[in-house]
């Protein structure tokens, strides 16, 4: 085969045969049956433990196929996502006095998949289950920036929700590439007049985002005077962003 | 010992698994780590954990929530515990070791001990002084049955070597020293289920002692929800144990029903709703519990009414793992909602006979309303409606016992992560379900009585303070459909009764 890259064919020889034997593959059969030099298997396979789709038996140190291929052609379950969420968009909202939303990639919308009210008693409707505009959200302008399928981009209709919805795709454009910078969106009264959110990517594997968590407020709440987020806010966003991606890393 | 003290830590030991959480003055998680121990089914019926396990992997949580959130354990003005109820141990005082596995709230070995016991004037005499009539559910019958058939054990328990207790005193006893000092103590709340304690004085009963044949020697000290125990050895060192409680009392607590006629539900492995009675032992005509809500020193004792669900979210882990239709709780929602009802088809779990209010230890579980229309998507439905309906039922029962109607229900617990349930829930009870912003009320209900014993908190209503509501369902189903539901859901019950007997 021409044109093959060598060590790719080696790394899906290896994964074909632990999964035709069934048990942990010990490194030295493997290299027997493969017919390769030990030291080169050592290599595939300590590369394919590091992804995930090998693992080794920590007693006997065989190999076997692990999780991450099965996990390959399944996308992460969005309410798997809000159990491993519940507490710390919960601590969000306790720390921010906010709304907050986790939020994912549903066609062209987001879809809420969870919401937490603003902890202060008013009466609120849980919003579970509700469809957002991407481009005139700050879940939405997340999840065009960290999903793979960002491309989407083009052929997304802009419809105007308040004057200050963005209506040019290159603004847009231009706003999604600043958001994969600094890591976090805000919008300021661009789906609701006078409501803003500021919103981080819950990043899984390779740093795809699956979903997006948010704050939502009255605008005073949430923007400062300089018209950025007030000061902490987008950081506390991320780190609970990032506390909710960990607890995808382990399984219950 | 160096450190702010400006956290309280609860440590949640449940069916499942094991947690520590952390938390702040305003009541806000600040770290949390938990670990799963095996669970042990020897034959049907039975259900075991290794309370050797459980004890290591306490001393696993505990340094890692504090590392995950960079604290020390000077950080920590308190340590509150809460545990799995029921659930019994017994273990030797110089080895520190369990003389056998512990014995779980959902094994099924000590119904024939407790229908003895519920026969003739015995029975009386348990209602009388315990409040409830003996069942295989609480610990005493489950004691019984070790000192029965652990070789040696009924002797040696008499010399005092041995010391038996549910799972907040094996973990207190651990923590403060083990053999070497060790506090043997369980608190008021705990002690109320064994069927050895008078739920008025808070006494053990000799007669209830003689009856059941137990040394005193084996008894731990009872003693208040919120007051330091002891202080820690290990673990967390020189943390003073400030509170313990049995779990659903602590989401109680946590929840902050202090006020009579204030409940709540926690959807756990099983589902508890707990409504606080103030100062009145009810006798419920419904198959409810009475049961102590919480005693804080100098106070007088607060008691509740329980409506006990044996199995809820542990339906929904014999879905996963016993039927494999699922990878993972949460993916049963995903399931349930590729249909739009549950095609005709109900799930009576009655896995372990059912609790409240039938209380049937020979009822089995049942799927009926199968045809070929039924896929495993209805299958999902029915296993959360299954939860919703048992709901329903004890709902019911506490209404009609109490006299008080519930205009919304406060809930907690893993299983309200799952919103399709709480909707049903809602849908099915007609009044708004409501979670607070922290669903760990276990935790936080332990937290906050080892709060109040050092005085890390006030009182009651700065705790109150700290309730805020996160999320609420309101109802949506028709009365038309909910009732010719709740009709179907009672038909499928009545096929779970007397299964085991063979008259059904
Ligand atoms: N999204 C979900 N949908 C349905 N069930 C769920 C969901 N998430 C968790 N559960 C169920 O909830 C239970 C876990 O809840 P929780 O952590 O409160 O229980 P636990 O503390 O382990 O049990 P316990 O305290 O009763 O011993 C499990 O039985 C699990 O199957
Ligand atoms: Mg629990």
């Amino acid at each position: 085969m021409a044109g093959t890259i060598q060590s790719i064919e080696r790394a899906a020889a290896v994964l074909h045969l632990l999964g035709a034997v069934g048990e942990p593959v010990p490194l030295g059969e493997l290299a027997r049956t493969l017919d390769l030099p030990k030291p080169t298997v050592h290599g595939i396979t300590r590369t394919l433990v590091e992804v995930g789709f090998v693992v080794q038996d920590p007693e006997t140190g065989h190999y076997a196929l692990g999780r991450g291929l099965r996990d390959l052609g399944a996308r992460l379950d969005p309410h798997l996502l809000r159990a491993r969420a519940v507490n710390w968009a919960d601590g969000l909202a306790a720390r921010t006095g906010l709304e907050v939303q986790l939020g994912i990639l549903s066609g062209t919308t987001v879809e809420i998949v969870h919401h937490v009210f603003r902890p202060d008693g008013s009466p609120q409707r849980l919003r579970t289950g509700e469809i957002q505009p991407l481009h005139a959200s700050a879940l939405g302008q997340v999840l065009l920036a960290f999903s793979p399928t960002s491309s989407r981009l083009r052929n997304l209709e802009l419809p105007v929700h308040t004057p200050a919805t963005l209506t040019s795709r290159l603004e847009l454009t231009r706003v999604v590439q600043s958001v994969r910078r600094q890591g976090w969106a805000h919008v300021d009264g661009a789906l609701r007049p006078g409501v803003a959110a500021v919103a981080a990517p819950v990043r899984h594997h390779l740093g795809i985002g699956v979903g997006a968590l948010g704050v939502v407020g009255p605008r005073e709440w949430v923007i400062g005077p300089d018209g950025a987020p007030r000061a902490g806010l987008a950081e506390q966003v991320t780190a609970s962003a990032e506390a909710i991606a960990a607890t995808l890393q382990e399984r219950l | 010992m160096t450190g702010s003290r400006s956290y309280v830590a609860a440590l949640d030991q449940g069916t499942t698994s094991t947690r520590c959480l952390v938390f702040d003055h305003a009541g806000r998680m600040v770290a949390a780590a938990q670990h799963e121990h095996r669970q042990h089914y020897p034959q049907p019926g039975w259900a075991e954990h290794d309370a050797a396990e459980i004890w290591q992997n306490c001393l696993r949580v505990l340094p890692e929530a504090l590392a995950s959130a960079g604290l020390v354990p000077g950080d920590l003005a308190a340590l509150g515990i809460a545990n799995q109820r029921e659930t019994t141990v017994v273990w030797d005082r110089t080895t520190g070791r369990p003389v056998a596995p512990a014995i779980t709230w959902q094994d099924t070995r000590g119904a024939e001990i407790a229908a003895q016991l519920a026969d003739g004037p015995t029975g009386d005499l348990f209602e009388e002084v315990c409040g409830m009539r003996p069942a295989g559910y609480f610990s005493a019958p489950r004691l019984r049955w070790l000192l029965d058939h652990v070789p040696g054990l009924q002797r040696r328990a008499r010399t005092g070597e041995i010391a038996f207790g549910t799972m907040e005193s094996w973990l207190i006893w651990n923590l403060t020293g083990g053999p070497d000092g060790g506090v043997h103590v369980t608190d008021v709340t705990n002690a109320s289920r064994t069927l050895l304690a008078d739920v008025r004085t808070l006494q053990w009963d000799q007669r209830l002692l003689d009856v059941l044949d137990v040394p005193v020697e084996l008894l731990p000290e009872i003693r208040p929800n919120a007051q330091v125990y002891g202080e820690c050895r290990v673990g967390l060192p020189g943390v003073p144990i400030g509170g313990a409680f049995g779990d659903q009392q602590a989401a109680l607590f946590g929840q902050t029903c202090f006020a009579t006629g204030e409940a709540k539900c926690t959807y756990g492995t099983g589902a508890f709703l707990l409504m606080n009675t103030g100062d009145q032992i009810t006798r419920s005509d419904h198959g409810l519990l009475s049961t102590v809500a919480y005693q804080l020193e100098g106070q007088p004792t607060a008691y509740a009414t329980e409506g006990s669900i044996a199995v809820a979210g542990s339906l929904v882990q014999w879905f996963r793992d016993s039927l494999e239709m699922i990878g993972s709780a949460p993916e049963i929602e995903t399931l349930a909602r590729r249909v739009e009802d549950n095609g005709g088809c109900y799930i009576v779990p009655a896995f372990a006979g059912l609790f409240a209010p039938r209380w049937d230890p020979d009822a089995r579980g049942v799927v009926v309303g199968l045809t070929s229309y039924v896929t495993k998507a209805h299958l999902a439905r029915a296993v959360l409606e299954a939860t919703g309906w048992q709901t329903a039922e004890v709902v019911e029962a506490m209404a009609a016992d109490t006299g008080i109607a519930f205009t919304r229900l406060r809930v907690d617990g893993g299983m309200t992560s799952n919103h399709l349930l709480m909707q049903f829930v809602s849908d099915v009870l007609g009044v708004p379900v409501e979670r607070p912003l922290v669903s760990e009320s276990v935790s936080l209900g332990a937290a906050y009585a080892a709060g109040l014993a050092v005085g890390y908190w006030p009182d009651l209503e700065v705790l109150r303070g700290n309730w805020h509501r996160a999320a609420t369902w309101e109802p949506a189903m028709s009365p038309a459909v909910r009732e010719r539901e709740r009709a179907a859901w009672g038909r499928a019950v009545e096929r779970t009764l007397g299964w085991e007997r063979g008259d059904a």
